[in-house]
Formats: structure tokens, C-alpha cells, sequence
């Protein structure tokens, strides 16, 4: 036990084994509260496998996973949630049926449990946080359009908002800037930068120029493992990353 | 499966309503005492359907289990008519008891003797049997097919036990209840029907009623959230399985409650209520009528029904083609059932089809559809 009680999160000797496939191998890393952390690998490098071991999706085969102090395995999902893991899933993952102010009233809405869904209007408080979200995202005038109806880049926002609304203490954030225009990406970058400070944020892409415009350290893994960690320009001269991910500079 | 939220316009729900109940107001005094005991029975039925729809529509559940909780409010009914009308029987228990040689009352008949329990035992005891069979099922994460294969076993488990069982409940003979005394008057008796009649009528609004404040705000959306993408409602902090724990639950609920006023308005209650067809039945009203609207469970219950009937009468044999070929109808060209079809954009659709109506203009890039969309079950 090296737990580290700087840390928000650390992930100490993380391996996930799929049918003797080595998803994560031995994986050590840790977040302090406050920082904005990105992580890139190539395709297979386990990045979507590290941020589903911190949510409790996928139970590591050896290792442990504290977030505030507390191990994180065997708790299901939606209790790793409420102890303030937020998500943003790959593709967005709104709820399309609903209308822009309906998937918001979902994420803001405490205490989660049925019985105050059901006889209980939402507080105020949290109708002026849905106000807020909606304008941090620019949906306003989409409130009651129906989140299916939205552009590709609005679900992406839709669902940053969500994940804001949750208040959460640690975001990962899992490629935001995907199908979205360069400058929905130049803002993307900007609100992510602003959360952090207030907010711990991991972000997993494959965009060079977001994450560079991220201006934040970097851990870059390869084969389940982490490969090196540092700034941007660190790891962009580091030859293992280079050999591994980057390709030769003339690519 | 493709969802499509369905919110029926409110006039459209109102206009719907008066002709409802402009109807059941009328039947009564129109239709003959056979065809009026009919229609409340089928009325009766709209309350299953209802539950089958909070669940399968709204939370995507596809249970062809509701038979269950349909034929044991039934059975709660029919044992409270029974014993309350069985003093001039030997040992004053229910006439039937004789006929295999048992002279005590078994012990779970007991607490049938008190209308209060009675009136309770209809939906508590159903509503618990689901909760308790649901909870198992969702904490193990079964879901789609899987969860309904086992709702379907769980159906024929249950067939099967009561179905056996000639000393406790007269087995595959089931459970008279036309010759039972309610208030001093015989059950099948016109005026006692006519009184389930409009019992009836009330409760299915009030299930309506009920039904709609479940699914409106949170709760409901929540629902919504579960059928459309279940652990993105987990990782937001939700607990699906005591979500659909409790909706499972209410639809029990609701099924008993039918069950018990379909048994009074025909007179019996036997295992046959809990064959495989009915319970699948019961998935076909909701689904002509339209899945996640509520109303159309309701209608689809009543008319299906109705229609079964009168063309049973004019032409034996032939309903089960008729109901197949209406079922393959909605699944391929109304998937949204009837409702949801008059809903959308299906009369428009028809009407250009027609050439009626000219075409709206639309960009091409409205018509993609999201290619996201398949990733998201990973």
C-alpha cells in the first residue's frame, strides 16, 4: 500500500486480462486534484480500458484503483458515479428521446433515488444550474428540441454539460473533439482548460493540435502500459513515443 | 428495436378521452347485457395492458410473463367470493374441497375471509411477486431476449403449479365465481355485473391516470434513459436495477387489478390465464396500439378484443390468422402502432403517397442517419 494521499486518483499495478489478452499490464498512474491530464496511445493501447476500470465497467485482474483515498473495486457503477467519477463516452451518448433541458434535469438532479424522481419537483437550484449548463454550451434556443435533433457537435457539448451537471470531482473525458469543426474543437480545448483547477480532468484523443492546445501533461500509453510521461514537447522528442505513436517527422 | 418517444398531442388525448367516455357512458343503455359484459371485461383488460406498456414502452422490458400477476389478483378475487359464499357446504368450506376429501381449509384461505385483506391481497400480492422475481432478474443484469425467454418460463412454472394443485385451488379447473353471493345478490347477476361495468370504466381511468404521473418528469425520463441506453443511466450516478425493480413492480400491480376485474366479469378463474398465447396477447394490443403512449394500450386492448370477439361469432377459426396478420401489419408498416402512427408523420406520409399533399422540402443531410449510432452498444 503506497498510497499516495496527494493524489485524487491513483491506479497502482492495473492489468486487465481478456481471455489471456493483456488489455492493461501493470498500468501505474496518478492524478493530483486540480490537474488536467491527457492521455493518447495508438489504437489498442487500452485507453478506453483505463477509463472503464476507474468507472467499474471492466474489473482489473490484479491492481487497485483509489479515488480520495478509497478503493474503488467492487463498487458498481452507478456508486463510483455518486462518489464523483463523471464520464463522457466516445461516441455522445445523450439521451436522444429526451429534449436538451430533460437530459440535463437527469445529470443535475441529487439525491438519485427513485422515490425523489417521483413525488418530487426539481429543486430550484438545480433548474438555475440546467440554466447555466445551457448557456456554457450555447443550447439556449434548444431547450426543448429533443437531443436526437441535435448536430453531431451539439451532442457532443449536450454531453460535456451532462457531465459538468454531475458536479463530479474527476472528468474523463473521452475524445470530445471527435466529428467536431476546428473551432468547436479550439473551444472544446478552452472549456476544458477553464474546468481544470476547479475540476480533475482526464482527456483520451488522438488529436495532436487539441491536445497540444491543451497545454497539459501527457501520459502516453502503448500495450496497456504507460510509456512516458511529461509536456507535450517532452514526449514529442522522446524516441520511444516517436517509434511507437508518433511516426518520424516527416509523416 | 427502434424507440421513438411518443407524446400524444393533449388535444389529441382529450378528443380520444370524450369519445371514451362518451361511450362508456352510452353502453349501458345501448348495447345488450351480453355485449355490455363483454366490453367491461375488455375494459378490464386495458389495465394489464397499461403495465405492459409502462414497462415495454416506456422502459423497454418485453415481458411475456404478465399472465403471472393477471391470473394470481384473479385468483385473490376468487378466493375471497368463494369462501365468503361457502356456508351451506360441508364443513363450511368452498363446495369443491369436497370432491377430493378435504375437510380443512388449507391455511393461506384464511386471511380471504376479510374483504379488506382481499381488496389489498388483488395488487399487493402480485405487485410483491413481481418486485421480488424482477429484483433477482435486473440485479443479475439479465435483459432483452434473455429476460424475456425467462419471463416466459417463469410463466409456464407457474401454469404448471396451479395447474396441479386440485386440493389447494381445484387445479386445471379453476376457480368459479358466477355462482358466488357479493352483497347479498349472486356474482353473474345482471345488476352486479352492470355495477363491475362501471367499476371497471373507472379504473381503467384511474390506472390511466396513474400511469401518466409515473412517467411524467424524472421518473419517467429515467425510464426512457433504461430503454434507450441503460448504462449511460448507470454512470450517471442511477441504479437502473431499482428503477425497473419498481416498474416491473407497478405493472404487476396493475396486471392483479386486471386480473381480478376480468375474473368477476366472466365468472371464472382457472390456470388458462396463465397460457403462453394470452400473455403474448397482451404485447400485441400494446403494440398495435402504440408502444409509450398509454392511450393506445388502452384502445388497443378494448378494440383488439372487441374485434377477436365479433369475428370469432361471424367466422370460427379465423382470428388467430386475422390477429397474426394484424401483428406482422404493425411490426412491418406501423411500427409505432396505430397511435404513434397518427402521431407522426404517418397520415402525411400516406396523404403524399396519395399525391394529396405536396412533398415538404427537406435538405438531404436530414435524412442520414446518425453513423454513431452503432457503436454505442458496445
Amino acid at each position: 500500500m503506497n498510497k499516495n494521499t496527494n493524489s485524487l486518483l491513483s491506479l497502482e499495478n492495473i492489468s486487465v486480462s481478456f481471455e489471456g489478452f493483456l488489455a492493461l499490464n501493470d498500468l501505474n498512474l496518478s492524478l493530483k486534484k486540480g490537474e488536467l491530464r491527457a492521455v493518447i496511445g495508438p489504437n489498442g493501447a487500452g485507453k478506453t480500458t483505463f477509463l472503464d476500470v476507474i468507472t467499474g465497467k471492466v474489473k482489473p485482474t490484479k491492481g487497485d484503483v483509489f479515488f480520495k483515498g478509497k478503493s474503488l473495486i467492487g463498487r458498481k457503477e452507478h456508486k463510483i458515479a455518486r462518489l464523483g467519477v463523471g464520464r463522457k463516452f466516445q461516441s455522445p451518448r445523450v439521451f436522444e428521446n429526451l429534449t436538451v433541458k430533460e437530459n440535463l434535469e437527469i445529470s443535475v438532479s441529487t439525491p438519485k433515488s427513485p422515490l425523489n424522481l417521483i413525488n418530487k419537483k426539481i429543486k430550484n437550484d438545480q433548474l438555475d444550474e440546467i440554466e447555466h449548463l445551457m448557456k456554457v454550451i450555447n443550447l439556449s434556443k434548444k431547450i426543448n428540441s429533443k437531443a436526437g435533433a441535435l448536430s453531431h457537435g451539439q451532442k457532443q457539448w449536450l454531453e460535456i454539460a451532462m457531465l459538468l451537471g454531475q458536479k463530479p470531482d474527476l472528468m474523463l473525458v473521452d475524445e470530445p473533439v471527435a466529428g467536431l469543426t476546428d473551432e468547436e474543437t479550439d473551444l472544446t480545448a478552452d472549456l476544458l482548460k477553464s474546468l481544470s483547477g476547479d475540476n480533475t480532468v482526464v482527456v483520451i484523443d488522438h488529436d495532436m493540435e487539441f491536445i497540444r492546445r491543451l497545454d497539459s501533461n501527457v501520459s502516453v500509453l502503448n500495450q496497456g502500459t504507460v510509456l512516458c510521461e511529461g509536456t507535450m514537447d517532452t514526449i514529442q522528442n522522446d524516441k520511444k513515443v516517436i517509434d511507437v505513436y508518433l511516426g518520424r517527422p516527416e509523416e | 428495436m427502434e424507440f421513438k418517444n411518443l407524446k400524444l398531442s393533449k388535444k389529441t388525448t382529450f378528443v380520444i378521452w370524450v369519445l371514451i367516455i362518451a361511450f362508456i357512458i352510452a353502453a349501458p343503455s345501448i348495447l345488450p347485457v351480453f355485449r355490455l359484459n363483454l366490453l367491461g371485461r375488455y375494459l378490464s383488460l386495458a389495465i394489464v395492458a397499461l403495465g405492459v406498456d409502462l414497462i415495454w414502452g416506456f422502459t423497454g422490458l418485453l415481458s411475456l410473463g404478465q399472465g403471472i400477476f393477471f391470473a394470481l389478483g384473479g385468483y385473490c378475487a376468487a378466493m375471497y367470493l368463494q369462501i365468503t359464499s361457502s356456508s351451506e357446504f360441508p364443513n363450511n368450506i368452498p363446495e369443491f374441497f369436497g370432491l377430493y376429501g378435504v375437510d380443512n381449509l388449507p391455511f393461506f384461505w384464511e386471511p380471504f375471509r376479510s374483504p379488506i385483506f382481499s381488496l389489498f391481497a388483488i395488487w399487493v400480492i402480485p405487485a410483491l411477486v413481481a418486485g421480488i422475481l424482477g429484483f433477482l432478474v435486473f440485479r443479475n443484469r439479465i435483459k432483452g431476449v434473455y429476460f424475456s425467454i425467462l419471463t416466459q418460463a417463469a410463466l409456464l412454472v407457474f401454469f404448471n403449479f396451479f395447474n396441479g394443485q386440485q386440493k389447494l385451488i381445484n387445479g386445471t379447473n379453476g376457480l368459479k365465481t358466477d355462482v358466488t353471493q357479493l352483497f347479498g345478490q349472486m356474482v353473474g347477476s345482471e345488476s352486479i355485473q352492470r355495477m363491475f361495468f362501471w367499476f371497471t370504466a373507472l379504473l381503467v381511468i384511474a390506472a390511466w391516470f396513474f400511469s401518466k404521473w409515473v412517467v411524467k418528469g424524472r421518473f419517467g425520463n429515467i425510464l426512457i434513459g433504461i430503454r434507450d441506453d441503460e448504462p449511460r443511466v448507470r454512470f450517471t450516478g442511477y441504479n437502473p436495477v431499482l428503477f425497473k425493480t419498481i416498474i416491473f413492480s407497478i405493472a404487476g400491480g396493475l396486471a392483479g387489478i386486471s386480473g381480478a376485474l376480468y375474473t368477476v366479469q366472466s365468472g371464472i378463474v382457472s390456470p388458462q390465464f396463465m397460457t403462453v398465447p394470452f400473455s403474448i396477447e397482451m404485447v400485441i394490443w400494446v403494440a398495435v396500439g402504440g408502444r409509450g403512449t398509454l392511450l393506445g394500450a388502452i384502445l388497443g386492448a378494448v378494440l383488439i378484443n372487441y374485434a377477436k370477439s365479433l369475428v370469432s361469432e361471424a367466422l370460427p377459426a379465423s382470428w388467430m390468422f386475422i390477429q397474426g396478420g394484424l401483428f406482422i401489419l404493425v411490426v412491418t408498416a406501423l411500427p409505432e402502432g396505430v397511435l404513434g402512427w397518427l402521431q407522426g408523420e404517418g397520415p402525411r406520409n400516406l396523404l403524399q403517397k396519395l399525391g394529396l399533399k405536396r412533398k415538404i422540402e427537406t435538405y438531404p443531410s436530414l435524412e442520414i442517419k446518425n453513423e454513431t449510432e452503432g457503436l454505442k452498444n458496445e
